[in-house]
């Protein structure tokens, strides 16, 4: 029954990052761009751990809270640099 | 008499499932809804919601099915439902921003502009120190 969950979980997050991708080219503003980064990126790691879940294996849990953390902060970063014209200063 | 590890694949799978389609919402939502003060809605809640229920099925699935314990999902939800709004908060003020320097031509929100800030400033995205302003807290 899991399988059949985790297979329907893989087919609902590759319709939403086909969604975030045209969102991401169509804009139309620098804003609907980093929202749609920054979705990409959550859905990112909710793939990761489907795909732990799907080979029984913790290994890549790991790559999930490293990209939690660093697409916060691209993020961040991006707005930043809209905001200020430059990120740290 | 129903086992406990079917109890525990029923509650595992519900999760699974409805994390994704809370994902797909907040995705689709991303494309569906007008101006990008809406749009922040989806990724920002349902998105995160759903990737909340993910997470929360992958614990129970290691912790009762495979019997191994791990606090990754834990962790990893925790930063996002901590870092999700302040996320939410900077593209908010990149929206503002830009939309004051008619960067956004003609990309308006159906409720039109945001009130005027109280006070002699604006809304807090990037504008130069007023004359009086100390140049940190601890001054004045």
């Amino acid at each position: 029954m899991i399988d059949y969950a985790v297979m329907f979980g893989f087919a609902c997050l590759a319709l939403a990052f086909a969604f975030n991708l045209w969102r991401l080219l169509r804009g139309p503003t620098i804003g609907d761009r980093i929202v749609a980064l920054d979705t990409m990126v959550i859905n990112a790691i909710a793939l990761i751990v489907l795909n732990g879940i799907a080979t029984n294996s913790t290994v890549t849990f790991e790559a999930a809270l490293l990209l939690a953390m660093v697409g916060f902060i691209g993020t961040v970063a991006y707005c930043k640099f809209q905001l200020r014209g430059d990120i740290i200063e | 008499m129903i086992q406990p590890g079917l109890i525990a694949e029923i509650l595992v799978s519900l999760l699974i499932v409805v994390g994704a389609g809370f994902a797909l919402v907040g995705s689709w939502g991303l494309v569906r809804l007008p101006t990008l003060m809406e749009r922040l809605h989806g990724p920002t809640k349902a998105t995160t919601l759903g990737l909340g229920g993910i997470l929360l099925g992958s614990v129970l699935f290691f912790q009762l099915i495979e019997g191994v314990w791990t606090a990754h999902e834990l962790l990893v939800s925790i930063f996002l439902f901590i870092t999700a709004p302040i996320a939410a908060n900077m593209i908010a003020k990149v929206h503002l921003h830009e939309t004051r320097l008619n960067r956004n031509d003609g990309i308006e929100t159906p409720a039109g502009s945001p009130p005027a800030a109280p006070g002699p400033g604006a809304w807090a995205t990037f504008e130069a120190p007023h004359r009086d302003t100390p140049a940190a807290t601890s001054e004045k």
